[in-house]
């Protein structure tokens, strides 16, 4: 997987021309029939979430006409995050051509991009299993490496919620300090400039979460990919499990901070 | 001032002045990495790191405050849309509007300032010299240019002066900070109790009308807080720029830069004795125009105002929300040019998410007749320039986005510093204080109080001054006391403090529990009610007290603090857990304080 796993507007309309493609679509059902990109069928994330097994992932995939060596290219309208968690648990069940929009569906409306209404045909598929443990970290794996001097670990949820509680020796790097202007993941150039600053070497082991289900984490996982990053996992149950499973927390001590903002 | 009735374009207008530097965010980003490998010590690093706008945070090293500068007040719609896109990115999701007329983004990673500093030059935006001992935001009233009383619209030589002063060597390491605020009238500025007040004024001067001002200096609020002292009747605009520079060289010369805490400007001046010091900045002045180099004159750009309103499209009347004449009455000024009005939208506390940032920003590029808006005095900000027809339905959006409280003109919206939620020197949660009493204030009603419209509460987490206590009607400083060995936060309570023309500060005069300090003020305003002569007002009236003129019952602060004293004896910890805690916070109180840097 040297290959970056995102892809622009142009190089899928490209595609799209070639009819090489098979497009995921992570939101509502609703919004699918609304309008779609062309190609596109249909995966809200609640679907996938609701048995996330390796089995489970493989059937819906070829449900949805995808095999082994099908090109895969997924978007949302939730800022990347949903389709993060799509293209991450391809990947992670062995899929090998499967790759980011690096706009969301509002972002390609606004460029003036052909959207339909029509539902493409679906030629049943099956798909394999190779998994890649690489790519995923188990709350018992992060809790034995996580103080080990080459492993980052880092939290994507809002700042406030980090504060108040977060694994110990997480940095926090909101899922927003991401994006940039009109693109879901911000230019190489100020990625590598963020972790940079941060004093995040691109050879660290890096353990990304969030809130629950690694969909903001997955985002971030895919920045880092888009750098190149060779070593990034995605912590994908979250800061929810591990509060579960209690888990060592820290928090940001005597400061009101909760105080400050103005919910 | 013709009024061309067309489609204001959105965010068409190009701010003045480009106060940004962008090597300035490089420099910080290498230096905060020299700071992490310890090749630059705390103490430099501390300086540097002021000198660019951030400021420390409780308790941590890891976090900084990025306070950015709005000078004069003056902010474009895309600049609040970046900083809405900035506190999300680095800080909390909200951005916190100072008594300094600055935007504060809290709990930074002190790694990303730099970030923010590359960001806010893309619109023309800088923390330079937002902290540290330097020349602060230079103040502006938001009033300026419409209000009724002022001799001319002083926006223009407040930007000029902030242009002139941001990056001058001549004020890059003064003994301490230094403040310059601008007003419109004596009403709206606080001009007495800053470094340097100015008040515009006309002087006829053989037959010629002269534009000048009315300089204060030496005035401030602190620990120990002085009134500013009037240099001469007049100074013509030609002698601004000098009178400027000859006041900070003799602070630069002469202030004391030992003792931290008397270093401010108004020591110096008291120590020495205004008549010295008058006739010091006077010579000082003199010496400074004989002796320039070169003619160095400031650049006023005073550009006749286009006013554009934007065409209706639908002429149907909107139907009148409820609490419209509630919130006009509260929060709305009706400006010198007919049929314009300047509307105060009141943030609690001044904080504000970055959804409703984004919301004013289109707010004022929809309704306002000038394109951008004015941060005020009270952690508020002002659309002005709208017009009467526009204020119906410029209400109903702001109801939608939770920025129509009603109040923003009058005691209800409480001023409260950060306090204990960011600031190292906060003793209390003063914060979070001002908010309670806000909401108190709505529930009651007291808003619509004329009575009571013109008093002021303000609310610092400590004995310095960031929430400007001294010059509120009811002002509170946060601190501790104790029952036996148990802990609870506690507020010394001043009264009778003014910022107009008879500017005097808070008299001390009680200390109140926190849990007590709403029915402490509540207790204030019956008593109140119950003494007032017609049409009293509550500031009148406890001015009087404070200053022993008052006939009725209740003749000093004294005999207030007799009938308020059963509100301020403590409870023991077992009959009354609660009173034992700070506001926010679920704990038992006790005192932790850093190392303070001063703040705003």
């Amino acid at each position: 997987m040297t290959d970056v796993p995102i892809i622009d507007y142009d190089s899928l309309r490209e595609k799209i021309k070639k009819n090489d493609v098979r497009i995921i679509d992570v939101r509502r059902e609703d919004d699918y029939q609304h309008g779609h990109i062309i190609n596109s069928v249909n995966l809200p994330l609640a679907k996938l979430l609701s048995d996330d097994s390796p089995e489970a992932i493989a059937k819906i995939v070829g449900d949805l006409g995808i095999g082994d060596d099908t090109s895969v290219v997924v978007y949302d309208d939730t800022f990347g995050a949903l389709s993060s968690r799509v293209v991450w648990a391809l990947q992670y069940i062995g899929h090998r051509d499967v790759k980011l929009l690096n706009v969301t569906f509002s972002q390609w409306k606004e460029l003036g991009l052909d959207v339909t209404t029509e539902v493409p045909e679906i030629e049943q598929s099956t798909h394999s299993i190779n998994i890649q443990s690489s790519i995923m970290a188990t709350a018992d794996y992060l809790e034995k490496v996580k103080d080990n001097k080459n492993v980052v670990i880092i939290d994507n949820r809002e700042r406030l919620n980090f504060l108040e509680q977060h694994i110990p020796g997480a940095i926090n790097i909101p899922y927003r300090t991401l994006s940039t202007d009109g693109k879901i993941i911000r230019t190489k150039e100020s990625m590598r400039n963020l972790l940079k600053n941060r004093g995040i070497s691109e050879d660290a082991e890096i353990i990304t979460y969030c809130g629950s289900v690694g969909t903001l984490s997955g985002l971030a996982y895919y920045a880092l990919k888009s750098i190149g990053v060779p070593n990034v996992k995605l912590y994908v149950h979250s800061f929810k499990e591990w509060k579960n499973l209690e888990k060592p927390i820290d928090k940001q001590e005597n400061a009101s901070y909760w105080d400050l903002s103005a919910e | 001032m013709a009024q061309q009735l067309r489609p204001s374009k959105r965010g068409s207008k190009k701010p003045k002045v480009d106060w940004s530097r962008r090597e300035e965010a490089e420099n910080f980003a290498s230096t905060v990495k020299l700071y992490r490998q310890g090749k630059v010590d705390h103490d430099t690093f501390r300086r540097f790191r002021l000198q660019h706008g951030a400021y420390g945070t409780r308790m941590t090293d890891d976090y900084a405050m990025v306070r950015i500068k709005i000078p004069a007040g003056e902010i474009h719609p895309h600049q609040l849309d970046k900083i809405a896109q900035l506190s999300e990115m680095y800080s909390i999701g909200s951005a916190h509007f100072s008594t300094r007329e600055n935007i504060q983004l809290h709990w930074v990673v002190l790694e990303d300032v730099s970030e923010i500093m590359h960001l806010l030059a893309d619109v023309g935006l800088t923390s330079r010299e937002a902290c540290g001992n330097t020349v602060r935001n230079v103040m502006c009233s938001p009033l300026s240019g419409v209000c009724d009383n002022e001799a001319f619209d002083a926006t223009p030589y407040a930007l000029a002066v902030a242009k002139f002063l941001l990056r001058n060597p001549l004020n890059q390491a003064l003994p301490r900070k230094f403040k310059f605020n601008f007003t419109c009238c004596e009403n709206h500025g606080m001009i007495r109790i800053v470094d340097v007040g100015l008040l515009p004024h006309i002087q006829d001067i053989d037959g010629v009308k002269q534009k000048g001002f009315k300089i204060f200096l030496g005035g401030g609020l602190g620990n120990k807080s002085f009134i500013g002292h009037q240099l001469e009747e007049f100074t013509p605009i030609e002698d601004l720029l000098y009178t400027s520079i000859a006041v900070l060289r003799i602070f630069d010369r002469m202030g004391d830069r030992k003792n931290l805490a008397r270093n401010r400007m108004r020591y110096l001046v008291n120590d020495m004795g205004w008549d010295k010091f008058q006739n010091l900045v006077l010579k000082e002045r003199a010496l400074v125009k004989a002796t320039q180099s070169v003619i160095v004159k400031l650049k006023i750009r005073d550009a006749e105002l286009e006013i554009k309103r934007s065409i209706s499209v639908n002429n149907e009347l909107p139907s009148i929300p409820d609490g419209f004449a509630r919130w006009k009455q509260t929060s709305v000024v009706s400006q010198k040019q007919k049929g314009y009005n300047s509307v105060f939208i009141g943030l609690e506390s001044g904080d504000i998410t970055a959804n409703q940032l984004h919301i004013v920003a289109d707010l004022i590029r929809e309704f306002s007749g000038e394109g951008i808006a004015r941060n005020g005095f009270t952690q508020n900000i002002v659309l002005r320039y709208i017009h009467d027809d526009d204020l119906v339905t410029l209400y109903a959006k702001l109801i939608e986005s939770g920025l129509a409280k009603s109040g923003a003109l009058t005691m209800a919206s409480a001023v409260g510093c950060s306090g204990t939620t960011s600031c190292n020197l906060a003793l209390t949660n003063s914060h979070r204080l001002a908010k309670e009493v806000q909401r108190k204030f709505l529930e009651l009603n007291l808003d619509e109080d004329e009575d009571l419209r013109d008093s002021s509460i303000k609310i610092s987490g400590c004995p310095n001054s960031c929430g400007q206590h001294q010059i509120a009607t009811i002002g509170f400083y946060g601190g501790g006391s104790r029952l036996g060995k148990d802990m609870y936060p506690n507020y010394t309570m001043s009264l009778g403090g003014r910022f107009d023309k008879d500017a005097m500060l808070g008299h001390h005069t009680a200390r109140v529990p926190v849990k007590r300090v709403i029915p402490v003020i509540l207790k204030i305003i019956e008593l109140f009610k119950q003494y007032k002569q017609s049409d009293d007002t509550l500031d009148k009236w406890i001015n009087r007290i404070v200053h022993n003129n008052e006939s009725s019952e209740i003749k000093s602060v004294e005999d207030i603090k007799k009938i308020i004293s059963p509100l301020l004896i403590p409870p023991t910890k077992n009959d009354d857990g609660d009173f034992y805690m700070d506001y926010g916070s679920d704990t038992n109180y006790h005192t932790i304080t850093g190392k303070g840097e001063c703040a705003a």
